[in-house]
């Protein structure tokens, strides 16, 4: 690593040890300071899916699962800079559901930071979601990290505006896993352009840090783990050092490297689906998915869900999962195998074994 | 009661785990019944063990709302049973100690409790008194100096391990067929127990063995409800390492705020915040008032809170670190009462026993 990463954690590192053979020269230290990048971590909140059951009643299990991830992350000790709330505030984009979501996410003292998330908007195209939060892409720089949030969950338009009778059904068809009405993820032309612009003002050696609400990666196509001009926006990331991807939907742990690219999901608020049947190295004869849940223990409404805080050492994510009822889990850049890797069960030997279902 | 050492468990229990360092004898187990009952212990002579531990109050200290120490000071905890605490995994109600043996150290030196400002009174007396210098002479071979509190905990464990209950109504019906053991509404009340009720998945119950715990840590919303405006800035002291591993004991027992964090106090994770161990429930007929911070005074009570969710009053609001297990159940006033028949079957023999003895006195 270069001398100019040299980070606020290494200098504290170096300002408490005695032995100062050991730590770097005060000169390069005094470096960290003329940076403008400084350590710092944000949290991250996704897919609440809070859904309007009639009236002003909603389902209680996503309430409480939001309500909680907001209370704890005001907890943090020292406060997260930032907060990212990473899509599917809402479960059918009502403006109920959105303004429940809203009311609870102004509980938050820092700022919350939105991406689009389908169920947010296939009812009205994103109208009253942008109302309350603002644009649906955009970028911003903080302590030396461009972010970018991207709404990675549009679609063709001949299936967006020609193909369904009512917005609603729209909604439903998009809301479905393994539905054949469906159709895959996109970022699009027009987003893309954006990005290449915004991206064209930025120095190819700063971190470069992208939300969106699908992976911008192929995984499964049938649960829309799925974006389908990958490709496209992987190729615009591609001549930046440092470039981490964290996405939300898939409401599970997953991480990944392609090329220079840092891959990290994040869990879900709601519920957990399970891995889909192509994560499987042996073949599997599964009924198709006709239970939407899969946890641990079925008792636990948390079981299998959780929130992150997000560390961002020297350009790179260290994602810190809060889980309960399970084990903490942190996934975290390792620079020597430059691929994210888990700080505990990386090691074949630390992992644990899937159960056997009868 | 049971001795755990000679005969089998009692219907319905396991054995009883015994740590391999401290071999239960027969010897060892008198000593220490004869240290946990001995009132020397304590700054004013007057608190032993037994005063919040009574054997004919299965064990606890009913009907108090939290214990007596020294000087009648109280602390913030409600007295939980020795009954059937070698199936504890950890101990106190926040787990913040790892074991029978390393929990006897801290009542002694509670301001709260027995209020010793250090142990060294305890091995005077041991040492020095030739009824103990005897016993501990044949129970470890050691006399003098070489008695240290490591053999005075060992002891009192020993004898805490023989301390299991079980042979309840339930355990005849459940694991012997005996039907009629419980009465219908008490069968009904099982019935809701493992389904509606949802009792089943922290009060575990096995196909051969019921230790009616999990032995884990749930937020079921009470005591932090009372202090939720404080979370934060109490939250932040524990998070900052304010509060050393080391005081948490006198914190949580003087501070009733503090209390209130349970579990998050020892391990400062914020899944734990406000959550405290799962209480066996055999003999629980016997133990009122309930909760960590006994502040529900009837099983009917206990059940109505969790009936509404995690409040005690219906219309209260939940707290935000609520458990994912706890929500309304929507039981009806006669299940309600099933309910708490049934936990009236949970009471063993010998231990009501001793109960109605000691009332007749």
């Amino acid at each position: 690593m270069s001398d100019h990463r040299i980070n606020r954690r290494d200098f504290l590192k170096c300002a408490g040890a005695l032995a100062a053979a050991s730590c770097l020269p005060v000169s390069t230290v005094e470096l960290a300071f003329a940076d403008p990048r400084e350590n710092f971590t944000f949290a991250y909140i996704s897919d609440a899916h809070l859904q309007l059951i009639s009236g002003t009643k909603f389902v209680r299990n996503w309430d409480r699962g939001l309500i909680r991830a907001v209370a704890e992350t005001n907890l943090l000790d020292p406060k997260p800079d930032f907060v990212v709330f990473g899509g599917d505030l809402a479960q059918l984009a009502l403006k109920e559901e959105l303004d429940h979501g809203a009311e609870m996410l102004s509980k938050l003292q820092v700022k919350v930071h939105h991406v689009m998330g389908e169920h947010d908007y296939y009812l009205d195209l994103g109208e009253y979601w942008s109302k309350l939060f603002g644009p649906q892409y955009y970028s911003w720089d903080h302590k030396g990290v461009h972010f970018v949030v991207l709404n990675s969950i549009l679609t063709y338009d001949d299936w967006t505006f020609n193909r369904w009778p009512t917005a609603k059904q729209r909604m439903l068809e998009m809301a479905g896993l393994d539905n054949p009405n469906g159709s895959p993820f996109m970022v699009g032309e027009k987003q893309r352009e954006w990005l290449r612009q915004d991206l064209s003002k930025v120095k190819k050696d700063t971190p470069l840090v992208v939300f969106s609400h699908s992976p911008i990666q192929k995984i499964y196509k049938g649960w829309n783990f799925w974006t389908e001009d990958a490709e496209e926006v992987q190729a615009l990331l591609k001549p930046f050092s440092d470039v981490t991807v964290i996405y939300g939907h898939v409401h599970q742990i997953q991480y990944n490297q392609i090329g220079n690219i840092s891959f990290h999901a994040v869990m879900a608020t709601a519920w957990p689906w399970p891995y889909p049947q192509t994560y499987a190295q042996a073949e599997q004869y599964l009924p198709k998915l006709t239970v939407p849940m899969n946890r641990a223990n079925p008792f636990f409404e948390r079981d299998a869900t959780g929130w992150q805080m997000i560390d961002i050492d020297s350009g790179r994510a260290a994602m810190n999962y809060n889980l309960y009822n399970n084990a903490r889990r942190t996934v975290a850049f390792n620079p020597k195998t430059r691929q994210p890797e888990d700080k505990v069960f990386q090691d074949p030997e630390r992992r644990i074994p899937p159960q056997t279902h009868f | 009661m049971t001795m755990a050492h000679s005969e089998g468990p009692p219907l319905g229990l396991p054995p009883a785990p015994v740590p391999v360092d401290n071999p239960q004898t027969a010897a060892k187990i008198e000593l220490g019944n004869k240290l946990f009952n001995d009132k020397r212990f304590s700054s004013t002579g007057e608190v032993s063990c037994a005063n919040c531990h009574a054997v004919e109050k299965a064990f606890t200290d009913s009907p108090l709302v939290v214990s007596e120490g020294i000087n009648k000071l109280t602390g913030t905890r409600n007295a939980p049973t020795v009954l059937n605490a070698v199936y504890m995994k950890t101990m106190f109600w926040d787990g913040r100690s790892p074991s029978l043996e390393d929990q006897a150290l801290h009542p002694f030196v509670n301001p709260v409790e027995m209020g010793l400002k250090d142990h060294e009174p305890i091995l005077a007396i041991v040492r020095s008194d030739p009824e103990y210098a005897k016993a501990f002479q044949s129970v470890f071979g050691k006399s003098g100096n070489a008695i240290t509190m490591k053999e005075v905990t060992q002891a009192i464990a020993a004898f805490e391990r023989t301390k299991v209950a079980a042979n309840t109504p339930f355990d005849r019906w459940y694991f012997k067929g005996d039907e009629s053991a419980l009465t219908d509404a008490q069968k009904r009340g099982f019935e809701i127990f493992v389904n509606q009720g949802r009792c089943v998945s922290c009060h575990v119950v096995e196909q051969t063995q019921a230790l009616f715990t999990d032995s884990k840590f749930h937020n079921v919303g009470v005591g932090i409800n009372a202090i939720q405006k404080d979370v934060p800035a109490l939250a932040k002291e524990y998070i900052r390492a304010q509060v050393a591993a080391t005081e948490v004991d006198q914190k949580v027992l003087s501070d009733k705020k503090s209390s209130e964090l349970g579990r998050f106090a020892v391990t400062r994770y914020f899944d734990e915040l406000g959550a405290f161990k799962t209480p066996t429930l055999r003999n629980i007929a016997l133990t009122a008032p309930y909760m960590h911070d006994g502040s529900l005074k009837t099983l009917r009570d206990v059940v109505v809170h969790y009936n509404n969710g995690g409040v005690t009053v219906a219309e209260d609001p939940v707290n935000d670190f609520l458990s994912g297990g706890i929500r309304p159940l929507a039981l009806t006033d006669k299940e309600i009462d099933d309910l708490v028949a049934f936990m009236e079957a949970l009471t063993s023999p010998e231990v009501a026993q001793l109960a109605k003895e000691a009332e007749k006195k």
